[in-house]
């Protein structure tokens, strides 16, 4: 609106080189400054550096670094650990973004009704989120102990417990759950501001033709919280991506590779055996998987989103 | 409350939740019993879900261990200093973003979304290299000036911007009408007006740097500069077995003062987040 006002004037402010709207200009800059620059260094730089190191064989311990080209690549292609690498990953990552969105939507769905006490239920059920990651992850752990007290009140019932930290298939299933329980209140806080959103008439209208209450779910809840679902589905799955603390504090990858996912892996190879050039690499593979997950999801957007303001 | 809930659905309703409260109640709950359970009581069988015998020495013991009240101090500060800098940068750049007309504007904001896509897992190894350049290896720069000016600051701009776009235009340009500056304004008129945005980014800023964890272990080695996620894994017997009970009574430590603040102020959490700007 400023611009229209100089123009409309110009042979007064020809002058004056520090006009309103240069001014304004100038502590626009200023503002954004610190962040602009601060993502230029700590992100696309290191962005930038991540690609140069994967392009050399870098040994810390050894003190090599030389330039190599493609090698740390084909390396990657032929490494026999990331096929495992990539399943524990996929797998992970799959469990928990469907179990987190359909038990986030389900407590939403519940909070959702008018009901005495439900601040306290809501307040209870979101509590983990703020619980501190590793303390959350250390009594699971102990918890999960083959003698610990998630066996203990199994076999009071009279079932005998596996060890769930020690086998494979119940390590996964493991930090999934442990993940899961930890970060669910934020989407199902997200959820539940979406369906009070829902207008009500709609709910209405479908009660006065006599539709079900499930159809009524499919056809009015669902389209309308559509973009906060896929919204929560694109933070959720790139969360799963850079769950670490869990992994570590939990399974430490194990047992044999069967929960070493991506991030964990990057930090075993770079931070544990000193190879900075190879772990450059998987930190380019995780930013391509990140890069075109959220892509794919922003197209979806287009087909499956019904409503958006 | 009105409920349109027939009586049997409402006990359903009700039974349903208390099921599903379970697992998020429980490991609370036994990890503050458990860390006052003398340790021959800890693995008993069947599980004392009320502890019988009570050891209050776990938590002397926590702090004889490790420099316990030091690194308990580190976490403090860093999420101090983090939340106070996300806080006055984030809110100084939504508020351009959301306000200012200047040259570029739209292509710079592309250029801090795109740092928003690009976890820190990413970039750890060059920015371990960075920081070694800088001699900052075993201090605790890098977990307060990756936070305050990386990604997670970026996602804090994105919410101030909204709000600030969503604040109406109108006791702003009076001020401009009379003379005021644009800092005066922002300072004076817009960020006191900020206030339900801004308690939304500190709270989770500050979560965000409390639960840090890969950070730390990469970028510090000695105990006294450890923060608190990295030492609660660190109370272990010679065989690197798990001291459980004082372990646990360091988690506690960790978690309680952040849970006690959390059912104080539950509705600014809570309503935070509902309406950071993630919703439709």
């Amino acid at each position: 609106m400023t611009v229209v006002a100089t123009h409309s004037d110009p042979p007064r402010r020809k002058r004056v080189f520090w006009t309103m709207d240069r001014r304004d200009s100038l502590v626009g800059y200023l503002f954004i400054a610190p962040q602009v620059l601060g993502i230029c260094i700590f992100v696309l730089l290191p962005l930038a550096l991540v690609f140069w190191y994967s392009l050399h064989e870098w040994n810390v311990l050894a003190r090599t670094f030389r330039f190599t080209g493609t090698e740390n690549y084909q390396r990657l292609l032929s490494d026999p650990g990331l096929l495992k690498v990539l399943g524990a990953t996929g797998i992970f990552s799959v469990f928990l973004v469907v179990f987190n969105m359909s038990l986030a939507l389900l407590l939403a769905v519940l909070l959702n009704q008018k009901l005495r006490g439900i601040t306290i239920f809501r307040t209870l059920f979101f509590s983990p989120v703020v619980v501190s990651l590793v303390a959350w992850t250390i009594v699971w752990s102990f918890l999960l102990q083959n003698n610990g007290g998630l066996n203990g009140i199994l076999q009071v019932v009279g079932i005998e417990g596996p060890n769930w930290l020690r086998n494979p298939t119940t390590a996964m299933i493991s930090v999934v759950v442990v993940q899961v329980f930890k970060n669910v209140g934020l989407n199902m806080i997200l959820f539940l501001a979406a369906l009070q959103g829902v207008p009500k008439e709609l709910y209405e209208a479908a009660r006065v033709d006599g539709i079900p209450a499930v159809a009524q779910f499919r056809r009015i809840t669902l389209p309308m919280i559509s973009p906060t679902v896929l919204l929560t589905s694109i933070i959720t799955i790139v969360g799963s991506l850079q769950v670490f603390a869990q992994i570590a504090v939990l399974t430490k990858g194990g047992p044999g590779m069967s929960t070493t996912v991506l991030v964990y892996y990057l930090y075993q190879q770079a931070f544990e055996f000193h190879k900075f050039g190879y772990g450059a690499t998987l930190s380019i593979l995780l930013f391509l998987i990140v890069a075109v997950l959220t892509f794919v999801q922003w197209q979806m957007r287009k087909r499956i989103v019904f409503y958006e303001k | 409350m009105k409920s349109d809930l027939s009586p049997r659905m409402k006990v359903a309703v009700y039974g349903l939740m208390l099921v599903l409260l379970i697992p998020f109640v429980f490991p609370t709950w036994w990890m503050v019993t458990s860390s006052v359970k003398p340790i021959s009581d800890i693995f008993a069988f069947p599980p004392e879900i009320i502890p019988s015998r009570f050891d209050f020495s776990t938590y002397r013991q926590a702090f004889e261990l490790q420099p316990f009240a030091q690194q308990y101090w580190n976490s403090a500060y860093i999420a101090a200093i983090v939340t106070c800098g996300t806080l006055l940068f984030s809110a100084m750049a939504g508020y351009a973003f959301a306000r200012i007309d200047f040259p570029f504007a739209n292509a710079l904001f592309m250029v801090l979304l795109v740092g928003l896509l690009i976890p820190s897992e990413v970039t750890i190894v060059p920015l371990f290299q960075i920081f070694l350049g800088w001699d900052m290896i075993n201090t605790h720069w890098p977990l307060i000036l990756v936070p305050v000016f990386g990604a997670p600051s970026v996602f804090a701009t994105f919410v101030m911007r909204q709000f600030f776009i969503a604040l109406p235009k109108e006791l702003e340009e009076a001020a401009r009408v009379d003379g005021l500056g644009r800092f005066k304004i922002f300072w004076t008129i817009a960020l006191p007006l900020a206030k339900p945005a801004l308690g939304a980014v500190a709270i989770f800023t500050f979560l965000h740097s409390w639960n840090l964890y890969l950070e730390p272990i990469v970028f510090l080695s000695s105990p006294e500069k450890f923060t608190l996620p990295q030492a609660l894994t660190q109370f272990t017997d010679a065989y690197g077995g798990a001291m459980w009970n004082i372990q646990l009574a360091a988690a506690t430590m960790t978690a309680i003062p952040v849970l006690i603040v959390f059912v104080i102020a539950q509705r600014q959490f809570v309503e935070g987040l509902a309406h950071t700007g993630l919703k439709g």
